[in-house]
Protein backbone atom coordinates (compact mmCIF):
# COMPACT_ATOMS: atom_id res chain seq x y z
CA UNK A 1 0.00 0.00 0.00
CA UNK A 2 2.81 2.42 0.86
CA UNK A 3 4.37 1.89 -2.55
CA UNK A 4 1.28 3.15 -4.33
CA UNK A 5 1.40 6.38 -2.34
CA UNK A 6 4.81 7.14 -3.85
CA UNK A 7 3.54 6.75 -7.41
CA UNK A 8 3.13 10.05 -9.25
CA UNK A 9 -0.49 11.03 -9.71
CA UNK A 10 -1.31 11.87 -13.29
CA UNK A 11 -4.60 13.24 -14.41
CA UNK A 12 -5.08 12.85 -18.15
CA UNK A 13 -7.74 15.54 -18.25
CA UNK A 14 -5.58 18.30 -16.80
CA UNK A 15 -2.42 17.56 -18.73
CA UNK A 16 -1.82 19.53 -21.90
CA UNK A 17 -2.51 17.44 -25.00
CA UNK A 18 0.73 16.17 -26.45
CA UNK A 19 1.85 17.68 -29.74
CA UNK A 20 3.32 15.26 -32.28
CA UNK A 21 7.06 14.98 -31.75
CA UNK A 22 9.54 16.68 -34.06
CA UNK A 23 11.84 13.68 -34.54
CA UNK A 24 10.14 12.60 -37.77
CA UNK A 25 11.15 15.35 -40.22
CA UNK A 26 8.58 14.63 -42.94
CA UNK A 27 6.14 17.30 -41.81
CA UNK A 28 8.42 20.33 -42.12
CA UNK A 29 7.91 22.86 -44.90
CA UNK A 30 10.94 22.03 -47.14
CA UNK A 31 10.04 18.35 -47.10
CA UNK A 32 6.43 19.15 -47.97
CA UNK A 33 7.62 20.86 -51.14
CA UNK A 34 10.57 18.59 -51.95
CA UNK A 35 8.78 15.25 -51.47
CA UNK A 36 6.10 15.69 -54.17
CA UNK A 37 8.77 17.06 -56.54
CA UNK A 38 10.88 13.95 -55.92
CA UNK A 39 7.88 11.77 -56.73
CA UNK A 40 7.27 13.84 -59.88
CA UNK A 41 10.86 13.33 -61.04
CA UNK A 42 10.64 9.59 -60.35
CA UNK A 43 7.41 9.24 -62.32
CA UNK A 44 8.78 11.22 -65.27
CA UNK A 45 11.97 9.12 -65.21
CA UNK A 46 9.95 5.89 -65.18
CA UNK A 47 7.81 7.21 -68.01
CA UNK A 48 10.89 8.18 -70.07
CA UNK A 49 12.48 4.80 -69.41
CA UNK A 50 9.33 2.94 -70.42
CA UNK A 51 8.96 5.00 -73.57
CA UNK A 52 12.57 4.59 -74.68
CA UNK A 53 13.24 1.03 -73.52
CA UNK A 54 9.92 -0.83 -73.78
CA UNK A 55 8.20 0.67 -76.82
CA UNK A 56 9.79 0.05 -80.25
CA UNK A 57 10.67 3.13 -82.31
CA UNK A 58 7.94 2.45 -84.89
CA UNK A 59 5.06 2.37 -82.35
CA UNK A 60 6.43 5.16 -80.14
CA UNK A 61 3.10 7.03 -80.64
CA UNK A 62 1.58 4.59 -78.12
CA UNK A 63 3.73 6.09 -75.38
CA UNK A 64 5.71 9.13 -76.49
CA UNK A 65 8.55 10.22 -74.23
CA UNK A 66 8.09 13.15 -71.83
CA UNK A 67 10.42 15.37 -73.83
CA UNK A 68 8.41 14.68 -77.00
CA UNK A 69 5.21 15.62 -75.17
CA UNK A 70 6.72 18.88 -74.00
CA UNK A 71 8.15 19.65 -77.43
CA UNK A 72 5.02 18.91 -79.45
CA UNK A 73 2.34 19.70 -76.91
CA UNK A 74 3.65 22.69 -75.02
CA UNK A 75 6.49 24.28 -77.02
CA UNK A 76 4.83 24.04 -80.42
CA UNK A 77 2.90 27.33 -80.69
CA UNK A 78 0.00 25.98 -82.78
CA UNK A 79 -0.67 22.96 -80.57
CA UNK A 80 -0.18 25.03 -77.43
CA UNK A 81 -2.68 27.71 -78.48
CA UNK A 82 -5.16 25.03 -79.48
CA UNK A 83 -4.88 23.18 -76.18
CA UNK A 84 -4.84 26.28 -73.96
CA UNK A 85 -7.89 27.76 -75.73
CA UNK A 86 -9.77 24.50 -75.25
CA UNK A 87 -8.60 24.31 -71.64
CA UNK A 88 -9.82 27.84 -70.92
CA UNK A 89 -13.28 26.96 -72.31
CA UNK A 90 -13.33 23.82 -70.14
CA UNK A 91 -12.22 25.72 -67.04
CA UNK A 92 -14.88 28.41 -67.49
CA UNK A 93 -17.60 25.76 -67.65
CA UNK A 94 -16.13 23.87 -64.66
CA UNK A 95 -15.81 26.96 -62.44
CA UNK A 96 -19.30 28.12 -63.26
CA UNK A 97 -20.66 24.63 -62.50
CA UNK A 98 -18.67 24.41 -59.29
CA UNK A 99 -19.94 27.74 -57.96
CA UNK A 100 -23.54 26.78 -58.74
CA UNK A 101 -23.03 23.33 -57.16
CA UNK A 102 -21.65 24.92 -53.98
CA UNK A 103 -24.59 27.32 -53.67
CA UNK A 104 -27.22 24.75 -54.61
CA UNK A 105 -25.67 21.94 -52.53
CA UNK A 106 -25.46 24.17 -49.46
CA UNK A 107 -29.10 25.22 -49.87
CA UNK A 108 -30.16 21.56 -50.24
CA UNK A 109 -28.18 20.54 -47.16
CA UNK A 110 -29.60 23.42 -45.11
CA UNK A 111 -33.16 22.44 -46.08
CA UNK A 112 -32.44 18.82 -45.16
CA UNK A 113 -30.92 19.87 -41.83
CA UNK A 114 -34.05 21.77 -40.84
CA UNK A 115 -36.48 18.86 -40.78
CA UNK A 116 -36.14 15.08 -40.65
CA UNK A 117 -38.87 14.64 -43.23
CA UNK A 118 -37.02 16.90 -45.66
CA UNK A 119 -33.88 14.81 -45.20
CA UNK A 120 -35.77 11.53 -45.64
CA UNK A 121 -37.54 12.76 -48.77
CA UNK A 122 -34.57 14.40 -50.49
CA UNK A 123 -31.53 12.35 -49.54
CA UNK A 124 -32.18 9.36 -51.85
CA UNK A 125 -32.25 11.73 -54.81
CA UNK A 126 -28.99 13.32 -53.74
CA UNK A 127 -27.50 9.82 -53.81
CA UNK A 128 -28.98 9.21 -57.27
CA UNK A 129 -26.93 12.19 -58.50
CA UNK A 130 -23.89 10.14 -57.63
CA UNK A 131 -25.09 6.78 -58.96
CA UNK A 132 -26.69 7.77 -62.26
CA UNK A 133 -24.44 6.83 -65.22
CA UNK A 134 -23.36 10.28 -66.32
CA UNK A 135 -22.38 9.00 -69.79
CA UNK A 136 -26.03 8.17 -70.46
CA UNK A 137 -27.29 11.47 -69.11
CA UNK A 138 -24.98 13.73 -71.09
CA UNK A 139 -26.59 13.02 -74.52
CA UNK A 140 -30.03 13.56 -72.97
CA UNK A 141 -28.98 16.94 -71.64
CA UNK A 142 -27.80 17.71 -75.18
CA UNK A 143 -31.29 16.95 -76.53
CA UNK A 144 -33.02 18.94 -73.83
CA UNK A 145 -30.82 21.93 -73.20
CA UNK A 146 -28.67 22.18 -76.35
CA UNK A 147 -24.91 21.90 -76.60
CA UNK A 148 -23.73 25.30 -75.44
CA UNK A 149 -22.37 26.71 -72.21
CA UNK A 150 -25.52 26.31 -70.07
CA UNK A 151 -25.98 22.66 -70.89
CA UNK A 152 -22.33 21.90 -70.07
CA UNK A 153 -22.64 23.73 -66.78
CA UNK A 154 -25.64 21.56 -65.87
CA UNK A 155 -23.50 18.43 -66.34
CA UNK A 156 -20.81 19.92 -64.08
CA UNK A 157 -23.33 20.82 -61.40
CA UNK A 158 -24.74 17.32 -61.53
CA UNK A 159 -21.41 15.56 -60.96
CA UNK A 160 -20.11 17.96 -58.31
CA UNK A 161 -23.28 18.48 -56.25
CA UNK A 162 -23.24 15.33 -54.11
CA UNK A 163 -19.98 15.94 -52.18
CA UNK A 164 -21.21 19.43 -51.29
CA UNK A 165 -24.55 18.12 -50.04
CA UNK A 166 -23.24 15.21 -47.94
CA UNK A 167 -20.36 17.10 -46.37
CA UNK A 168 -22.43 20.18 -45.58
CA UNK A 169 -25.24 18.10 -44.10
CA UNK A 170 -22.74 16.14 -42.03
CA UNK A 171 -21.20 19.40 -40.80
CA UNK A 172 -24.53 21.00 -39.95
CA UNK A 173 -25.60 17.94 -37.97
CA UNK A 174 -22.35 17.42 -36.09
CA UNK A 175 -22.74 20.46 -33.82
CA UNK A 176 -22.12 19.47 -30.17
CA UNK A 177 -25.38 18.94 -28.20
CA UNK A 178 -24.18 21.34 -25.47
CA UNK A 179 -23.78 24.11 -28.07
CA UNK A 180 -27.35 23.50 -29.20
CA UNK A 181 -28.41 23.69 -25.53
CA UNK A 182 -26.64 27.03 -25.24
CA UNK A 183 -28.63 28.42 -28.15
CA UNK A 184 -31.85 26.91 -26.74
CA UNK A 185 -31.14 28.54 -23.37
CA UNK A 186 -30.90 31.96 -24.98
CA UNK A 187 -34.01 31.51 -27.09
CA UNK A 188 -32.26 31.46 -30.48
CA UNK A 189 -34.56 31.12 -33.46
CA UNK A 190 -33.89 28.78 -36.39
CA UNK A 191 -32.15 31.39 -38.48
CA UNK A 192 -29.84 32.46 -35.62
CA UNK A 193 -29.03 28.83 -34.87
CA UNK A 194 -28.24 28.22 -38.53
CA UNK A 195 -26.16 31.35 -39.16
CA UNK A 196 -24.38 31.72 -35.85
CA UNK A 197 -23.90 28.06 -34.89
CA UNK A 198 -24.51 25.40 -37.53
CA UNK A 199 -22.98 27.01 -40.62
CA UNK A 200 -19.78 28.23 -38.92
CA UNK A 201 -19.40 24.82 -37.26
CA UNK A 202 -19.96 23.08 -40.60
CA UNK A 203 -17.44 25.18 -42.53
CA UNK A 204 -14.46 22.76 -42.26
CA UNK A 205 -16.60 19.81 -43.42
CA UNK A 206 -18.07 21.93 -46.23
CA UNK A 207 -14.62 22.78 -47.55
CA UNK A 208 -13.68 19.07 -47.58
CA UNK A 209 -16.68 18.62 -49.84
CA UNK A 210 -15.60 21.49 -52.09
CA UNK A 211 -12.18 19.86 -52.48
CA UNK A 212 -13.78 16.76 -53.99
CA UNK A 213 -16.27 18.75 -56.05
CA UNK A 214 -13.56 20.87 -57.69
CA UNK A 215 -12.00 17.86 -59.44
CA UNK A 216 -15.43 16.45 -60.28
CA UNK A 217 -16.47 19.71 -61.96
CA UNK A 218 -13.43 19.67 -64.25
CA UNK A 219 -14.16 16.06 -65.21
CA UNK A 220 -17.84 16.90 -65.77
CA UNK A 221 -16.89 19.74 -68.09
CA UNK A 222 -14.62 17.46 -70.14
CA UNK A 223 -17.13 14.61 -70.28
CA UNK A 224 -19.93 16.93 -71.48
CA UNK A 225 -17.66 18.37 -74.16
CA UNK A 226 -16.45 14.90 -75.22
CA UNK A 227 -19.97 13.58 -75.79
CA UNK A 228 -21.61 16.71 -77.17
CA UNK A 229 -19.20 17.00 -80.13
CA UNK A 230 -20.88 20.33 -80.81
CA UNK A 231 -20.63 23.88 -79.55
CA UNK A 232 -17.46 25.67 -78.44
CA UNK A 233 -14.74 22.98 -78.21
CA UNK A 234 -13.05 22.28 -74.91
CA UNK A 235 -10.52 19.74 -73.75
CA UNK A 236 -13.02 16.87 -74.18
CA UNK A 237 -13.37 17.49 -77.89
CA UNK A 238 -9.64 18.01 -78.41
CA UNK A 239 -8.94 14.68 -76.68
CA UNK A 240 -11.27 13.02 -79.17
CA UNK A 241 -9.63 14.80 -82.11
CA UNK A 242 -6.11 13.89 -80.95
CA UNK A 243 -7.16 10.29 -80.42
CA UNK A 244 -8.35 10.05 -84.02
CA UNK A 245 -5.16 11.73 -85.27
CA UNK A 246 -3.00 9.42 -83.12
CA UNK A 247 -1.47 12.66 -81.77
CA UNK A 248 -0.61 11.16 -78.40
CA UNK A 249 1.74 14.00 -77.47
CA UNK A 250 -1.06 16.56 -77.66
CA UNK A 251 -3.47 14.13 -76.04
CA UNK A 252 -1.18 13.70 -73.04
CA UNK A 253 -0.56 17.45 -72.81
CA UNK A 254 -4.31 18.13 -72.70
CA UNK A 255 -4.76 15.39 -70.10
CA UNK A 256 -1.94 16.61 -67.86
CA UNK A 257 -3.00 20.26 -68.03
CA UNK A 258 -6.63 19.40 -67.12
CA UNK A 259 -5.38 17.37 -64.15
CA UNK A 260 -3.27 20.36 -63.12
CA UNK A 261 -6.39 22.56 -63.13
CA UNK A 262 -8.15 20.09 -60.80
CA UNK A 263 -5.06 20.03 -58.59
CA UNK A 264 -4.96 23.84 -58.41
CA UNK A 265 -8.62 23.92 -57.35
CA UNK A 266 -7.81 21.37 -54.66
CA UNK A 267 -4.88 23.44 -53.41
CA UNK A 268 -7.00 26.59 -53.34
CA UNK A 269 -9.58 24.89 -51.14
CA UNK A 270 -6.82 23.36 -49.02
CA UNK A 271 -5.46 26.86 -48.38
CA UNK A 272 -8.93 28.01 -47.42
CA UNK A 273 -9.30 24.96 -45.14
CA UNK A 274 -6.07 25.92 -43.39
CA UNK A 275 -7.39 29.42 -42.72
CA UNK A 276 -10.69 28.08 -41.39
CA UNK A 277 -8.89 25.58 -39.18
CA UNK A 278 -6.81 28.37 -37.67
CA UNK A 279 -10.00 30.36 -37.13
CA UNK A 280 -11.45 27.32 -35.34
CA UNK A 281 -8.29 27.01 -33.26
CA UNK A 282 -7.09 23.79 -34.89
CA UNK A 283 -3.71 23.43 -36.61
CA UNK B 1 -41.22 31.76 3.82
CA UNK B 2 -43.09 34.55 2.15
CA UNK B 3 -40.74 34.90 -0.83
CA UNK B 4 -41.38 32.72 -3.86
CA UNK B 5 -38.74 30.06 -4.48
CA UNK B 6 -36.22 30.74 -7.24
CA UNK B 7 -36.58 27.14 -8.34
CA UNK B 8 -39.00 24.45 -7.21
CA UNK B 9 -39.39 20.81 -8.16
CA UNK B 10 -42.84 19.51 -7.21
CA UNK B 11 -43.27 15.78 -7.63
CA UNK B 12 -41.09 16.07 -10.72
CA UNK B 13 -40.55 12.93 -12.77
CA UNK B 14 -38.88 12.48 -16.11
CA UNK B 15 -39.06 9.33 -18.19
CA UNK B 16 -37.24 9.45 -21.52
CA UNK B 17 -38.87 8.23 -24.74
CA UNK B 18 -36.77 5.05 -24.56
CA UNK B 19 -38.29 4.20 -21.18
CA UNK B 20 -35.35 5.26 -18.97
CA UNK B 21 -36.60 6.81 -15.74
CA UNK B 22 -34.24 9.69 -14.96
CA UNK B 23 -36.16 11.25 -12.09
CA UNK B 24 -39.03 9.95 -9.99
CA UNK B 25 -41.07 12.34 -7.88
CA UNK B 26 -38.45 14.89 -6.82
CA UNK B 27 -39.52 17.56 -4.31
CA UNK B 28 -37.05 20.38 -3.77
CA UNK B 29 -37.27 24.14 -3.25
CA UNK B 30 -34.40 26.55 -3.71
CA UNK B 31 -34.95 30.09 -2.36
CA UNK B 32 -33.24 33.34 -3.34
CA UNK B 33 -29.98 33.70 -1.43
CA UNK B 34 -29.47 29.95 -1.22
CA UNK B 35 -26.61 28.11 -2.88
CA UNK B 36 -27.52 24.44 -3.15
CA UNK B 37 -25.17 21.69 -4.28
CA UNK B 38 -26.62 18.51 -5.70
CA UNK B 39 -24.44 15.46 -5.09
CA UNK B 40 -25.16 11.86 -5.85
CA UNK B 41 -23.85 8.83 -7.72
CA UNK B 42 -23.61 8.93 -11.51
CA UNK B 43 -26.97 8.50 -13.17
CA UNK B 44 -29.01 9.77 -10.21
CA UNK B 45 -30.42 12.56 -12.36
CA UNK B 46 -28.74 15.59 -10.81
CA UNK B 47 -27.75 17.04 -14.20
CA UNK B 48 -31.22 16.21 -15.47
CA UNK B 49 -32.66 18.47 -12.76
CA UNK B 50 -30.65 21.39 -14.15
CA UNK B 51 -31.69 20.53 -17.69
CA UNK B 52 -35.33 20.63 -16.55
CA UNK B 53 -34.79 23.99 -14.84
CA UNK B 54 -33.19 25.42 -18.00
CA UNK B 55 -35.99 24.09 -20.19
CA UNK B 56 -33.83 21.65 -22.19
CA UNK B 57 -36.11 18.83 -21.03
CA UNK B 58 -39.78 18.80 -20.02
CA UNK B 59 -41.04 16.93 -16.96
CA UNK B 60 -43.27 13.95 -17.77
CA UNK B 61 -45.05 14.29 -14.39
CA UNK B 62 -45.15 16.94 -11.68
CA UNK B 63 -43.80 20.40 -12.37
CA UNK B 64 -40.69 22.57 -12.37
CA UNK B 65 -41.23 26.19 -11.34
CA UNK B 66 -38.61 28.76 -12.22
CA UNK B 67 -39.16 32.08 -10.43
CA UNK B 68 -37.14 34.27 -12.79
CA UNK B 69 -36.37 34.77 -16.45
CA UNK B 70 -32.80 35.82 -15.67
CA UNK B 71 -31.12 32.44 -15.83
CA UNK B 72 -27.39 31.74 -15.88
CA UNK B 73 -26.19 28.29 -16.95
CA UNK B 74 -22.63 27.00 -16.89
CA UNK B 75 -22.17 23.78 -18.82
CA UNK B 76 -19.85 20.86 -18.08
CA UNK B 77 -17.62 21.96 -20.93
CA UNK B 78 -16.99 25.64 -21.48
CA UNK B 79 -19.06 25.43 -24.74
CA UNK B 80 -17.34 28.48 -26.17
CA UNK B 81 -17.70 28.75 -29.95
CA UNK B 82 -14.14 28.16 -31.23
CA UNK B 83 -14.43 30.64 -34.11
CA UNK B 84 -15.39 33.54 -31.83
CA UNK B 85 -13.08 35.57 -29.62
CA UNK B 86 -13.65 35.64 -25.86
CA UNK B 87 -15.47 38.98 -26.16
CA UNK B 88 -17.71 37.77 -28.98
CA UNK B 89 -18.48 34.57 -27.07
CA UNK B 90 -19.43 36.49 -23.96
CA UNK B 91 -21.75 38.79 -25.90
CA UNK B 92 -23.53 35.89 -27.61
CA UNK B 93 -26.57 35.78 -25.25
CA UNK B 94 -27.19 39.51 -25.73
CA UNK B 95 -26.61 39.17 -29.46
CA UNK B 96 -29.24 36.43 -29.68
CA UNK B 97 -31.63 38.60 -27.68
CA UNK B 98 -31.13 41.48 -30.13
CA UNK B 99 -29.39 43.88 -27.75
CA UNK B 100 -27.69 46.75 -29.67
CA UNK B 101 -23.99 46.28 -30.35
CA UNK B 102 -22.58 49.06 -28.16
CA UNK B 103 -24.66 48.02 -25.18
CA UNK B 104 -23.75 44.34 -25.37
CA UNK B 105 -20.05 45.16 -25.90
CA UNK B 106 -20.08 47.10 -22.67
CA UNK B 107 -21.90 44.37 -20.74
CA UNK B 108 -19.47 41.77 -22.08
CA UNK B 109 -16.40 43.83 -21.15
CA UNK B 110 -17.83 44.27 -17.68
CA UNK B 111 -18.47 40.53 -17.21
CA UNK B 112 -15.02 39.66 -18.57
CA UNK B 113 -13.40 41.99 -16.06
CA UNK B 114 -15.43 40.46 -13.23
CA UNK B 115 -14.00 36.98 -13.88
CA UNK B 116 -10.46 38.35 -14.18
CA UNK B 117 -10.08 37.88 -17.93
CA UNK B 118 -9.51 41.55 -18.83
CA UNK B 119 -6.85 41.73 -21.54
CA UNK B 120 -7.93 38.41 -23.09
CA UNK B 121 -10.98 39.78 -24.96
CA UNK B 122 -9.42 39.23 -28.39
CA UNK B 123 -8.14 35.71 -27.66
CA UNK B 124 -9.79 32.67 -29.14
CA UNK B 125 -10.83 29.81 -26.83
CA UNK B 126 -8.04 27.58 -28.20
CA UNK B 127 -5.48 30.09 -26.92
CA UNK B 128 -6.76 29.85 -23.34
CA UNK B 129 -6.17 27.31 -20.57
CA UNK B 130 -9.04 25.15 -19.34
CA UNK B 131 -9.53 27.36 -16.30
CA UNK B 132 -9.62 30.54 -18.39
CA UNK B 133 -12.12 28.98 -20.78
CA UNK B 134 -14.33 28.20 -17.80
CA UNK B 135 -14.00 31.82 -16.59
CA UNK B 136 -15.11 33.04 -20.01
CA UNK B 137 -18.04 30.64 -19.80
CA UNK B 138 -19.00 32.06 -16.39
CA UNK B 139 -18.65 35.61 -17.78
CA UNK B 140 -21.06 34.70 -20.57
CA UNK B 141 -23.61 33.53 -17.99
CA UNK B 142 -23.02 36.67 -15.90
CA UNK B 143 -24.15 38.91 -18.80
CA UNK B 144 -27.66 37.57 -18.08
CA UNK B 145 -27.39 39.19 -14.60
CA UNK B 146 -28.75 35.87 -13.31
CA UNK B 147 -31.16 35.58 -10.41
CA UNK B 148 -30.92 31.81 -10.74
CA UNK B 149 -27.45 30.47 -11.54
CA UNK B 150 -27.14 26.82 -12.59
CA UNK B 151 -23.77 25.02 -12.65
CA UNK B 152 -23.60 21.58 -14.25
CA UNK B 153 -20.36 20.01 -12.94
CA UNK B 154 -18.41 22.92 -14.39
CA UNK B 155 -14.99 22.31 -12.82
CA UNK B 156 -14.76 18.51 -13.13
CA UNK B 157 -12.09 18.62 -15.84
CA UNK B 158 -9.86 21.20 -14.12
CA UNK B 159 -6.83 20.62 -11.92
CA UNK B 160 -7.31 20.93 -8.18
CA UNK B 161 -5.64 24.35 -7.79
CA UNK B 162 -7.62 25.98 -10.59
CA UNK B 163 -10.73 24.33 -9.28
CA UNK B 164 -10.30 25.77 -5.79
CA UNK B 165 -9.61 29.23 -7.23
CA UNK B 166 -12.81 29.11 -9.23
CA UNK B 167 -14.75 27.74 -6.23
CA UNK B 168 -13.72 30.83 -4.26
CA UNK B 169 -14.52 33.18 -7.12
CA UNK B 170 -17.99 31.77 -7.65
CA UNK B 171 -18.43 32.16 -3.87
CA UNK B 172 -17.45 35.83 -4.17
CA UNK B 173 -19.89 36.37 -7.03
CA UNK B 174 -22.60 34.70 -4.96
CA UNK B 175 -21.97 36.82 -1.88
CA UNK B 176 -22.05 40.04 -3.96
CA UNK B 177 -24.90 39.31 -6.37
CA UNK B 178 -27.08 37.23 -4.08
CA UNK B 179 -28.46 34.98 -6.80
CA UNK B 180 -29.89 31.56 -6.07
CA UNK B 181 -27.28 28.99 -7.04
CA UNK B 182 -27.61 25.31 -7.94
CA UNK B 183 -24.34 23.44 -8.31
CA UNK B 184 -24.05 19.87 -9.54
CA UNK B 185 -20.84 18.08 -8.53
CA UNK B 186 -19.29 14.71 -7.79
CA UNK B 187 -16.93 16.14 -5.21
CA UNK B 188 -17.97 16.14 -1.54
CA UNK B 189 -15.50 18.86 -0.40
CA UNK B 190 -16.50 21.05 -3.34
CA UNK B 191 -20.19 20.67 -2.54
CA UNK B 192 -19.64 21.65 1.10
CA UNK B 193 -17.31 24.56 0.29
CA UNK B 194 -19.66 26.06 -2.30
CA UNK B 195 -23.05 25.74 -0.65
CA UNK B 196 -25.42 26.94 1.98
CA UNK B 197 -27.07 23.54 1.69
CA UNK B 198 -26.04 20.17 0.24
CA UNK B 199 -28.74 17.94 -1.23
CA UNK B 200 -27.82 14.26 -1.51
CA UNK B 201 -29.71 12.26 -4.13
CA UNK B 202 -30.10 8.47 -4.20
CA UNK B 203 -29.47 6.68 -7.46
CA UNK B 204 -31.52 5.63 -10.45
CA UNK B 205 -34.00 7.26 -10.55
CA UNK B 206 -33.12 10.06 -8.16
CA UNK B 207 -34.89 10.79 -4.88
CA UNK B 208 -33.75 13.35 -2.28
CA UNK B 209 -31.98 11.34 0.46
CA UNK B 210 -30.59 14.12 2.66
CA UNK B 211 -30.68 17.90 3.10
CA UNK B 212 -27.55 19.04 4.91
CA UNK B 213 -27.20 22.76 5.82
CA UNK B 214 -23.74 24.36 5.65
CA UNK B 215 -23.73 27.33 8.04
CA UNK B 216 -20.42 29.08 7.15
CA UNK B 217 -20.45 32.76 6.11
CA UNK B 218 -19.56 34.04 2.64
CA UNK B 219 -17.10 34.85 1.21
CA UNK B 220 -15.38 31.73 2.47
CA UNK B 221 -11.68 31.44 3.13
CA UNK B 222 -9.99 28.58 1.20
CA UNK B 223 -8.52 27.43 4.55
CA UNK B 224 -12.06 26.65 5.68
CA UNK B 225 -11.55 23.29 3.96
CA UNK B 226 -9.10 22.26 6.69
CA UNK B 227 -11.24 23.08 9.74
CA UNK B 228 -12.88 20.47 11.95
CA UNK B 229 -16.35 21.95 11.43
CA UNK B 230 -15.91 21.59 7.66
CA UNK B 231 -14.72 18.00 8.01
CA UNK B 232 -17.76 17.15 10.16
CA UNK B 233 -20.17 18.34 7.47
CA UNK B 234 -18.17 16.64 4.71
CA UNK B 235 -18.34 13.41 6.73
CA UNK B 236 -22.09 13.79 7.06
CA UNK B 237 -22.48 14.27 3.27
CA UNK B 238 -20.19 11.31 2.66
CA UNK B 239 -22.21 9.11 5.01
CA UNK B 240 -25.45 10.10 3.26
CA UNK B 241 -23.83 9.28 -0.10
CA UNK B 242 -22.69 5.88 1.16
CA UNK B 243 -26.22 5.19 2.29
CA UNK B 244 -27.43 6.25 -1.11
CA UNK B 245 -24.97 3.93 -2.78
CA UNK B 246 -25.94 0.95 -0.65
CA UNK B 247 -29.56 1.60 -1.39
CA UNK B 248 -28.82 1.73 -5.12
CA UNK B 249 -26.89 -1.54 -4.91
CA UNK B 250 -29.62 -3.30 -2.94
Amino acid sequence: MTATLEAPVRDAATEAPRRPRRAWPFTTAPVRVAAPIAVFVLVIAAWAAASHLLVPEASRFLLPSPEAVIAQGLLDPVARTEILTALWNTVQVALCGLVIAIVLGTVFAVVMSQARWAEFSLYPYAVVLQTVPILAVVPLFGFWFGYEFGSRVIVCVMVSLFPVITNTLFGLKSVAPAEHDLFTLHGANRLQRLLKLQLPAALPAMISGFKISGGQAVIGSIVADFFFRQGVPGVGRMIDVYRQRLATEELLTALLLSSLVGLCLFWAFDLLAGRVDRMHGKR
Amino acid sequence: MSIDPALAFRGTSLTFANGTRALDGIDLEIRPGEFVSLVGPSGCGKSTMLRLAAGFETATAGSVEVGTRRLGYVFQESTLLPWRTVARNVELPAELAGVPKAERREAAADAIARVGLAGFEKHRPSQLSGGMRMRASIARALTMRPELFLFDEPFGALDEITRQHLNSEVGTLFSRDGFAGVFVTHSVPESVFMSTRVVVLTGRPGVVAANIPVPFDFPRDPELRYTAAFADIAAEVSAALRGAKQEAAA
